[in-house]
């Protein structure tokens, strides 16, 4: 964190300054680790094996805040006797299905909601990346559950979560992480020591957690565990994760991904939602509790936002018009099809997949196989010029004469020459105010879609084509000002709030989104931000006039509240949990909740209040369901349902690793979702042979003076001086080993790339003893590529294509390499060198490691796996 | 300069005599330095801004003269950030200002070696041509059983994560009346 999120950090810091333990989990020693009280070196891809070791000391030693545990969470529901856990199945859950690869989830449910699974099967949830829906809300479930205040029903959750941590002892935290069992316990017995009714401890996280193959599984983990302390909806506790981008919450609130609609919609699935009632079933659950249930106005208003005056409640607002999914979309998919020829045209805006996302080189042999090309930049990034100035130029791969890629290099404003709201991590909004006009041709992505928008309906004016209507009937008409006519962001701003078509007026909160056609909003959850026809992201009001919470400056979703499901800040009946934790509370005499921070419940609705029989939506939350977006009103310990590839956490080992997984007979996280492309690769890990081709875990991360691809920081020359050469940090140990030396070359080798690094010799890498070996971990800065002030070989080359089922994000914390001393061949000789490297590791198209690899629970195996190898 | 000023005008007399006995502030001050003026006072304009970096959402104000961003300095008003900026969002100026800045249009023909120069407008307009090429060549009406899909796959979009909610609101807004379907964002990444 003091890496990545410097200015962030200064709240930890003034945390260690009260009395607070700074413990700091990573597999290299940063500039956090220098500062926390204890850090712990890891085996990068086993956190789940470290925080399930965490889940059995609180259980073990009953150290649950039980109180909270009982009211909040779904400790005590009861499951359905046919759910079967991984203990019993060598690393599967009851349901796996050999022949997608995925899970029917029937057996997950609570008890008598077995043929209500909100997910039915999972191998579509996959490709839809289903997973992400839930960043606002929970998954459907049914609110009538049968519990056990006694947490004694050997089928409730608590009483599977034991179970199924029984395993994770300190001794096993040891045998998989590499974290010696003293160091593990201080970790625990400090966790647990500073949560309860008087304290509260947070959980910080960033991509370290979600760049991996089982990584929503990761967060859940950290989830149960402060779930299970009492650590959510209260004052300085949390899970909290730290976006890398300045905007990147705003970008899934309102996202510009596949799979998803402004405020967590979905886009529509063509079997699944034909019609606009399935799909707004689809979202809303009839009869399920929770502000769910009011899905129909928001996605009502929506289109109407999109479709202005024609769309109407009798043509369903114009839901005819919407695209629909089909499959996988994302953008790993797309660039595999971009290779096979099946994408004309590709718009870049402000990325730069040739060195920012996983397998660059697949990357840009995609990229040189389109018809025309946009990018929209700052500055001159290897996605703009990979055809010219590309690694794969120098090995022959790319013949610009050949290449027959159209590229429209378009430059873009900059933060300053632009006026906006940001979403920054803790979903605030922040408006900037425009300092100056952008130079020469350089305009906002603001003007360029609104001229484009406006160019392809003059053209298409005349056209009957039903396929056009969709963009004939648009509502495409905003105010512009100045010489180039820049759109008006607050008019844009006012959209997304929503208002009343009749007068005007913008809403003042999504309570009055109507499914009428009276209302338009663009994204739900932003609903506040402009009301009162007031900017509110806008608002900066000093911190010296106002109090902690800083309530006035800037707004968040939702509501402006600042802290989620604070309902649990209070006991169940409605009390602070404690003076010193006070955060929101009832207060009987006003009848209503009031507090520091805008209270998340219903504003009158008393403690005792119990729904009355039949109730759904929010009536059918009782006063004490305090997180009432999940649709039984708990936090779950255990998700029935929403999480694909398991309702509990497991440890799985990266899809790439050196070792047998010690936990179960099943390697790898069976639902990871993999692509059989001849461009893509993924190197052996046992049991398969030849892992040892690849002996060495790599790593990588930010360095504090760069930015991701280094798009906005190589090419800036205080922040490129300060950080001006690719270069690889290896433990001296391995040094040894390897043969390379401090200050000279190396080059390392993975069955997609090699690249070459300046070796920094230094003990913030430390080899680890693991299940009685010795691990060598090294690590990588991915800032790098062939453009900028400061150039160097980019360590995203390195990695192939997995991704975690749930979200689609792809597994680029972990992989295995080989490490040589000296510089990389250079043109063909360089992909003879791979090519010897794949050879020894088996590594041919059409292969791909097996799915399962427990012999106790799949003796057949499926067929769908190519060949299979024998245990090692 | 008469002895009286020089003598007045030595530190250590100024330490010794003025406000500022440990010699931090006034007394240690030049001639030169008292002469300058902070880039920040003499500003044409100020716009409170945001850190285009990382999400910490670090509060900037963006001090402008003549036309040129010529500061970028942490708010201190922001209880966020509390006036700090990190190496990066020190570096905005820089980012904002930098030579390797690309202001005009470049456009690369199919198998050519270099780039040319193009108008904005015509770039704007070719490129719609071709959004409308490749949506009438791979248009798809229904699926195989007659369900719809209204939709493109021969367009993909990536889009970076320092784009605005209003950018990104209109992004989607266009792209899904195209029938655009593969839009994506450093948010999957
Ligand atoms: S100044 Fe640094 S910490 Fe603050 S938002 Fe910018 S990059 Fe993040």
């Amino acid at each position: 964190m003091a890496e990545a999120h410097p200015v962030g950090f200064q709240w930890v810091m003034e945390a260690k300054r009260r009395g607070a333990k700074v413990f700091h989990v990573d597999p290299r020693f940063t500039r956090t680790s220098a500062v926390a009280d204890t850090y712990l070196p890891i085996r990068a891809g086993t956190d789940i094996a470290l925080l399930g070791g965490v889940v059995r000391y609180i259980l073990d030693n009953e150290l649950d805040f039980r109180e909270y545990v009982l009211a909040y969470t779904n400790a005590a529901t009861i499951v359905s006797e046919r759910f079967e856990d991984t203990e019993d199945g060598d690393g599967f859950f009851s349901g796996f299905d050999p022949e997608t690869g995925s899970y029917v989830q029937d057996s997950w449910q609570y008890e008598g909601h077995e043929s209500d699974s909100g997910s039915g099967h999972t191998a579509k949830e996959r490709d839809s990346a289903a997973g992400l829906r839930h960043e606002s809300h929970g998954a459907q479930v049914s609110g009538k559950t049968q519990r056990d205040e006694t947490l004694q029903h050997p089928r409730c959750v608590y009483q599977i979560l034991k179970r199924h941590f029984a395993r994770y002892t300190p001794e096993m935290v040891e045998r998989v992480c590499g974290i010696p069992r003293e160091k593990f316990l201080e970790l625990a017995q400090a966790w647990t020591e500073n949560s309860g009714r008087e304290r509260t401890g947070c959980l910080i996280y960033s991509v370290g957690w979600t760049q991996h193959s089982v990584g929503v599984q990761y967060i859940r983990t950290g989830a149960i565990i402060q779930l299970l302390l009492g650590n959510m909806g209260r004052p300085g506790g949390g899970v909290l994760a730290l976006r890398g981008h300045a905007s990147i919450q705003g970008s899934t609130d309102i996202p510009t991904l596949f799979n998803l609609l402004p405020g967590y919609l979905p886009m529509p699935h063509h079997a699944d939602h034909r019609t606009f009632d399935e799909w707004v079933d689809s979202i809303r659950h009839p009869g399920q509790k929770g502000f769910w249930g009011n899905s129909r106005a928001y996605a009502a208003s929506l289109l109407k936002a999109y479709w202005g005056e024609k769309a109407t409640p009798e043509n369903d607002f114009c839901y005819g018009y919407m695209p629909r999914m089909t499959g996988d979309h994302g953008t790993y998919q797309q660039v595999l099809n971009m290779i096979d020829g099946k994408i004309k045209g590709y718009f870049l805006l402000g990325q730069n997949p040739a060195v920012g996302s996983a397998h660059g080189r697949a990357q840009r042999l995609g990229m040189a196989n389109l018809d025309w090309l946009v990018v929209r930049d700052l500055f001159m990034i290897e996605s703009a010029t990979f055809w010219k100035n590309g690694p794969e130029v120098a090995t022959g791969e790319i013949v610009p004469e050949q290449c027959r890629t159209e590229v429209f290099f378009l430059p873009a404003a900059s933060h300053v020459e632009k006026e906006g709201t940001f979403t920054q991590t803790q979903r605030l909004l922040q408006w900037r105010e425009k300092a100056l006009d952008p130079p020469n041709d350089a305009r906002s992505e603001l003007w360029f879609f609104y001229h484009l928008g406006l160019r392809l309906r003059e053209k298409l004016a005349d056209s009957d084509h039903p396929r056009d209507r969709a963009l004939l009937d648009l509502a495409w008409d905003y105010p512009t000002h100045g010489q180039h006519a820049e759109p008006s962001a607050e008019a844009v701003l006012r959209e997304i709030n929503g208002y009343d078509v009749t007068t005007g007026r913008p809403l003042a909160s999504f309570a009055e989104a109507k499914d009428d056609g009276s209302t338009a909003v663009g994204c739900w959850i932003y609903t506040g931000v402009y009301a009162d026809g007031v900017n509110q992201a806008a608002r900066r009001k000093s911190r010296h006039e106002q109090d902690w919470v800083a309530a006035e400056w800037g707004w968040a979703w939702p509501a402006n509240r600042r802290t989620l499901y604070n309902r649990a800040s209070a006991d169940p009946q409605g009390r602070p949990w404690s003076e010193r934790k006070r955060y929101v509370w009832w207060d009987s005499e006003a009848g209503e909740w009031t507090g520091h921070d805008v209270p998340d419940f219903e504003k009158t609705k008393p403690p005792s209040y119990r729904p009355p029989q039949g109730a759904s939506g929010p009536e059918a939350l009782a006063g004490d369901d305090a997180f009432v977006m999940q649709g039984d009103g708990k936090g779950w310990l255990y998700a029935p349902s929403g999480v694909l590839d398991g309702p509990l956490p497991t440890h799985y080992e990266p899809a790439e690793s050196p070792m047998r997984n010690p936990l179960y007979g099943q390697q790898s996280n069976p639902m990871r979702k993999v692509y059989d492309h001849p461009v893509n690769s993924v190197n052996p890990s046992p049991p398969q042979e030849h892992s040892q081709v690849f002996p060495y875990v790599f790593t990588v991360s930010r360095l504090t003076e760069h930015h991701t691809a280094g798009g906005m920081s190589r090419m800036v020359r205080p922040l490129a001086e300060l950080q001006p050469e690719m270069f690889v940090e290896v433990s001296p140990e391995l040094a040894a080993e390897a043969g390379v030396a401090h200050l000279g070359w190396a080059h390392l080798i993975s069955g997609r790339a090699v690249i070459e690094a300046k070796v920094l010799v230094t003990d913030r890498l430390t080899p680890l003893r693991v299940d009685g070996r010795v691990i060598h971990q090294l690590w990588l800065p991915y800032h790098f590529g062939f453009e900028g002030m400061v150039t160097g070989d980019s360590a995203n080359d390195l990695f192939g294509i997995t991704l975690d089922p749930n979200v689609l994000i792809q597994e680029s914390k972990i992989g295995t390499c080989d490490v040589r001393p000296g510089r990389r061949p250079t043109g063909p000789a360089l992909l003879d060198l791979v090519e010897e490297y794949r050879r020894r590791a088996g590594i041919v198209p059409g292969r791909r490691p097996p799915m399962v690899t427990t012999e106790v629970r799949h003796p057949a195996g499926p067929s769908d796996d190519g060949p299979r190898e024998n245990p090692e | 300069m008469g002895l009286r000023t020089f003598i007045e005008g030595w530190p250590v007399y100024r330490q010794l005599t003025g406000t500022d006995p440990l010699g931090r502030g006034a007394a240690a001050q030049s001639g030169r330095s008292a002469g300058l003026t902070a880039r920040t006072e003499t500003a044409d304009s100020m716009a409170r801004s945001v850190c285009p970096y990382c999400a910490v959402g670090c509060g900037q104000r963006v001090f402008v003269k003549d036309g040129q961003v010529t500061q970028i300095e942490g708010d201190p008003d922001s209880p966020i950030s509390r006036g700090r900026l990190c190496p990066k969002g020190s570096a905005s100026k820089s980012l904002v200002t930098s030579p390797l800045r690309q202001t005009k249009v470049r456009y690369r023909r199919p198998f050519a070696t270099e780039w040319e120069d193009l108008e904005l407008d015509v770039a704007v307009d070719m490129i719609a041509d071709r959004i409308l090429a490749a949506r009438a060549e791979t248009w798809e009406d229904v699926d195989d059983e007659g369900r719809p899909l209204n939709r493109t796959l021969g367009i993909s979009s990536l889009g970076g994560a320092t784009l605005d909610n209003e950018e990104n609101y209109l992004i989607k807004k266009l792209f899904t009346a195209m029938g655009a379907l593969q839009i994506e964002n450093q948010a999957r990444i």
